[in-house]
């Protein structure tokens, strides 16, 4: 039955995905297509072209067009691909119809199948992307990703401050909070509402998820004295308890929301984009918003960041801190379902999406300064931007690595982070 | 009451006096918390062989100091040095052997460690301690030598029939006792006691009171926190005094006792006027 | 069902090849967990280089025995690199460093720029074979019934155990030595020892070291026995079978990773054969909506929580002692 369903999944991911659900069926699976220059009625094919393909961020392959414009690429099995065009080699009056159009990240290709990839080419006089469209676009898609983390971090921040447990299973609160809209929004059985609305129960839940586990999990364990390193374990067994039941109920393929899954390009102020990136950063900015003033004007607020700053004195001063704490617990973890949602609109919906999301999240902490709330929103935006806008020097599979570089680089110049004080020591 | 320090007797009690043979001398130790100076010394000397007893307020910035003066936290500014050497920027294991180791004020015994173990553990300079010594090394008689200077320590400190528990099963008190016991292990030339007295019972603080002369009799220089005044007026050969992060006066018990300072320092009478 | 056969598979793979391997790899982190109380959730990471620094040598046309040392180097530097900018601050910056390296690792050994020494996502294959060629035990079956293994498998066995009781004889050496003690005694309580005059940031960065020294040793086993290395099999999930059977076993014992790297690939085997009788073979309603794949999550799942509950209930390992469990506690 699951497997049914994948199937039917999958279609439609093939049709969502890729205009070109043509495929003829032999033996060991390749990529293949043919490029053609159409100016009017007119077709010319393309010689001399590279086309290259990766699988998760590592070439399989390329190849170069032939005569007839046709090319071919063995690849190592099923998968999805990311297929590029490389815009250089076009000959000169050849340009692609959208010059954003030069990489096609999700091919999916099924068992056995040539799998059909298709270049729309035509005359140009610009041919490939300028600077300037490619540095401001990746801006903002840094600030979007950023937007992405700062929401996921906040909660892992202000946790570890009032409680001083690095929730190692914080990133799978932002997949269960993507997967919980999409089975509102996208599932067989479900209500299929728009992603939206469908955001709402799944904020919910999951903060109700989080305040569960603080009240059955991590008080209790608080209350026993447990120590910090079986602490982070605990949370690591949580972690793949969370992961690997939400891969039975899933399923191993990353599926898109039925909203907004593909957007065309749009040009505003000089800057190419497509619209639900510009949403989703506008969207957190208020978010993120709220939550600084909560913390700075409430009186609920202002009790975590003191319980955060030094919970023994925030205790004796006559601050329920265990109230604080659960409700710590609950807006964190909904903001990370948050997260996970503007995430499954930004990219897909993937079982592992929070874990791999993870590294980046500790990233942003750390640099913005574990415990705090406000170091969690700027080293999530300063991550992001940093991550993405590093394609413009090294290799787009390395990107994670310049998270992880900027994590040593911080702990051996500045551990406390830009927002952090030195911890006590004694 | 106990025979006190000669070589103290010609110091005059003003804070931050010379003494005739310092072990100890810090110069302009500073550490803020934010606005809060916890610690803010202009000239401290310790006088080697003595006892000498910090005392104030809760807050007064004591353990402060003793986390400073041992490396366990860095000064904003200032310097300090022992038997002369700068200690500025050395971290804290080597400041304990270079021969000056302090307790905690909350106690931290090893406790998944036998108490023989949290003794042995303290041995200095000991070839069974290097990966390759370890490995290669001859380091069993070692091991037999250190044990017996342990049990005759655990034998005074009434804990020898514990040495085979783990230290986690101690008592408070006697986890106090263990941790004092231990940092002798280290033989240091000062050794600073972070209210070693807390929690511990009224005849075992008098036998505790009975080890520390001793320890000035065997030539080592002590330095310890204690807020009980009646113990510090029978077995110091100096107090110090701090409050509010300033050394506000110094000399000798009868001395103290007496200082209007020092009382307003604790009733608390015209705070932020002290010096 | 065919329980007997499940036994059978079962024990079979409590002696087997990945048991050998966990059981070392497992050692390696035991010295740095269970005796140094660091929390290093990149284990993985160690047995990559060990693997590929390994394969890679003998890619390059070195022989097996070169290959041995390079990847075990890699380890010690992959140690230094890792433990050099989080072992004087708290024990989770370890953690979040070592889980991040683990990831980047694999994706490093993946990508294109490292594709000329690692061969990307096809991996490098049959480098072992002077291992198998060095194999004196004649073709056959060797064994009674259906637990039976042949002359290569006995082979690899024979590797993997005896690294395995090397490494215990090597850990043995050094934990009760005055410098297990002193590891001991970071582990309780670091300020204490650096009050006592031990250099704390050293036996961690040492520790560290030579427990991922240990865990490449392993990494460099499994690849021999499968006479590959793939970026693909280095995945985060290695890290936290490895945490498991410690904490199975007993973190701090000698024995523990040994004993709980058999409980748990016998459990492994045994829950994999139990699961797919139930999902496939049996008509069991709410379980209707499972199937074959479902059964690998659904295991990892429940070691997730067997996970936490050992964390919980039974710190010391299955076997550990009432008493040191509640010294634990307080
Ligand atoms: N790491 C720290 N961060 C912030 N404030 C600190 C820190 N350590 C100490 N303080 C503050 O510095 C002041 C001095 O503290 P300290 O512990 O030195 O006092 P003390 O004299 O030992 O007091 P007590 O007699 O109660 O032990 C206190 O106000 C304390 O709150
Ligand atoms: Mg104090």
């Amino acid at each position: 039955m699951a497997s049914q369903r994948v199937r039917t999944v999958l279609a439609i991911t093939l049709l969502l995905v890729v205009a070109s659900p043509l495929a003829a069926l032999a033996e060991g699976e390749t990529l293949r297509g043919e490029l053609e220059k159409i100016d009017g009625d007119e077709r010319t094919p393309v010689a001399g072209v590279t086309i290259e393909a990766e699988l998760d961020g590592s070439p399989v392959g390329s190849a170069e067009s032939n005569a007839d414009g046709e090319w071919e690429i063995p690849i190592p099995g099923a998968g999805t691909y990311l297929v590029r065009l490389v815009v250089d080699t076009l000959p000169e009056g050849v340009a692609l119809t959208d010059p954003t159009k030069f990489e096609l990240p999700n091919v999916n290709v099924r068992e056995g199948q040539n799998k059909t990839v298709r270049f729309n080419l035509g005359p140009g006089l610009v041919s490939g992307v300028g600077t300037w469209t490619r540095v401001s676009s990746l801006f903002v898609v840094g600030l979007k990703f950023g937007a992405i983390i700062a929401l996921a971090s906040i909660g892992l921040s202000l946790i570890f401050g009032v409680t001083g447990l690095v929730n190692f299973a914080h990133g799978d609160l932002v997949t269960l909070g993507a997967v919980i809209a999409f089975w509102f929004n996208a599932a067989g059985g479900g209500p299929a509402w728009h992603i939206l609305i469908a955001a709402v129960p799944a904020v919910l839940l999951v903060a109700a998820f989080g305040g569960a586990q603080e009240h059955w999990l991590w008080r209790p364990l608080r209350n026993r004295g447990t120590g910090l390193v079986p602490m982070i374990v605990v949370s690591i067994g949580l972690s793949f308890v969370i992961r690997y039941l939400i891969l039975v109920v899933f399923s191993g393929l990353p599926r898109p929301y039925r909203d907004y899954a593909i957007q065309n390009d749009i040009q505003i102020l000089g800057i190419t984009t497509v619209p639900k990136n510009l949403a989703i950063i506008g969207f957190t900015a208020v978010v993120l918003l709220a939550v600084g003033l909560f913390l700075i004007h409430t009186r609920l607020g202002t009790a975590m960041r003191a319980v955060a700053d030094n919970s023994d004195l925030a205790e004796s001063s006559g601050i329920d801190v265990q109230r604080v704490i659960r409700v710590t617990w609950i807006v964190g973890a909904g903001l990370a379902g948050l997260g996970g949602v503007m995430f499954g609109i930004s990219e897909q919906v993937q079982w592992d999406m929070g874990f791999k999301l993870l590294l980046l999240i500790f990233a942003a902490v750390v640099l913005g300064g574990l415990g705090t709330a406000f170091g969690a929103m700027l080293g999530g935006f300063i991550v992001g931007v940093a991550v993405e806008m590093s394609t413009l020097w090294i290799a787009v599979e390395f990107k994670t690595a310049v998270a992880l570089g900027i994590l040593i680089a911080m702990l051996l110049i500045r551990p406390q982070g830009l927002l952090g004080v030195k911890e006590r020591i004694g | 009451m106990l025979d006190k320090h000669p070589t103290l007797a010609n110091v005059a009690p003003e804070p931050g006096v010379g003494k005739p043979n310092p072990i100890l001398e810090a110069d302009g130790l500073k550490r803020f918390f934010g606005g809060l100076h916890a610690v803010d010394l202009e000239h401290l000397e310790v006088e080697r062989g003595t006892i000498t007893s910090l005392i104030g307020p809760n807050g007064a910035g004591k353990t402060t100091l003793f986390n400073l003066l041992t490396g366990f936290d860095r000064p904003d500014a200032g310097e300090w040095h022992l038997n002369g050497g700068p200690l500025v920027g050395i971290p804290s294991f080597r400041i304990a052997r270079s021969g000056m180791v302090r307790t905690f004020q909350l106690t931290r015994s090893l406790a998944r460690l036998t108490v023989m173990e949290n003794m042995m553990v303290a041995t200095k300079d000991h070839v069974g301690e290097s990966f390759w010594g370890a490995l290669f090394g001859r380091w069993r008689h070692i091991e037999a030598a250190n044990e017996k200077i342990a049990l005759a320590s655990l034998e005074r400190f009434g804990l020898d029939h514990m040495k085979d528990e783990y230290a986690g099963s101690l008592s408070g008190g006697q986890r106090k006792l263990l941790e004092m016991a231990r940092a002798l292990m280290v033989a240091p030339d000062v050794i600073m006691l972070d209210e070693p007295m807390a929690g511990v019972n009224p005849a075992l603080t008098q036998s505790l009171l009975h080890h520390i002369t001793n320890l000035r009799d065997d030539g080592k220089t002590v330095i310890f926190i204690e807020h009980d005044m009646d113990v510090v007026q029978e077995i110091s050969d100096w107090v110090v005094v701090m409050a509010q992060g300033k050394l506000i006066a110094e000399g000798p018990p009868e001395h103290i006792a007496s200082n209007a300072t020092v009382i307003d320092a604790y009733l608390g009478r015209h705070h932020g006027e002290v010096p | 069902m065919d329980i007997v056969k499940i036994l059978i598979d079962a024990g079979r793979a409590a002696i087997g090849v990945p048991a050998a391997a966990y059981a070392l790899s497992s050692i390696g982190l035991n010295l740095q967990f269970g005796y140094t109380g660091l929390l290093n959730f990149g284990h993985v990471a160690f047995m990559l280089v060990g693997a590929y620094g390994m394969a890679i040598t003998v890619d390059l046309g070195g022989s097996i025995w070169l290959g041995v040392p390079v990847g075990i180097l890699a380890a010690v530097i992959l140690g230094l690199i890792l433990g050099f900018p989080t072992l004087r601050l708290r024990a989770d910056y370890l953690a979040i460093v070592t889980i991040a390296a683990g990831e980047i690792l694999r994706l490093a050994v993946r990508s294109s720029w490292a594709a000329p020494l690692t061969k990307g996502i096809f991996g490098i294959q049959r480098f072992a074979d002077e291992f198998f060629d060095l194999n004196p035990i004649p073709v056959g079956l060797y064994g009674i019934g259906r637990f039976r293994f042949d002359e290569r498998t006995v082979w690899v066995l024979l590797l993997g155990w005896s690294l395995v009781a090397l490494a215990t004889v090597f850990l043995w050496k050094l934990t009760r030595s005055p410098w297990g003690r002193a590891m001991r005694a970071i582990r309780e309580d670091e300020d204490a020892a650096l009050s006592l005059g031990k250099n704390v940031f050293g036996y961690k960065l040492q520790s560290l070291m030579i427990g991922g020294a240990i865990g490449a040793l392993a990494g460099m086993f499994l690849a021999i026995d499968q006479q590959n290395v793939n970026p693909d099999a280095y995945i985060p999930l290695l890290t936290f079978y490895a945490f498991t059977i410690v904490i199975l076993g007993g973190p701090g014992t000698l024995f523990g990773p040994i004993v709980g790297s058999v409980i748990f690939w016998f459990l492994f085997e045994f829950l994999d054969g139990v699961m797919t009788a139930l999902i496939v073979e049996m008509d069991i309603g709410f379980l209707d909506a499972l199937d074959a794949t479902d059964v690998g999550p659904i295991r990892f799942a429940l070691f997730g929580a067997g996970l936490m509950w050992l964390m919980i209930y039974r710190p010391q390992g299955l076997f550990g002692s009432k008493e040191e469990m509640l010294i634990d506690a307080r």
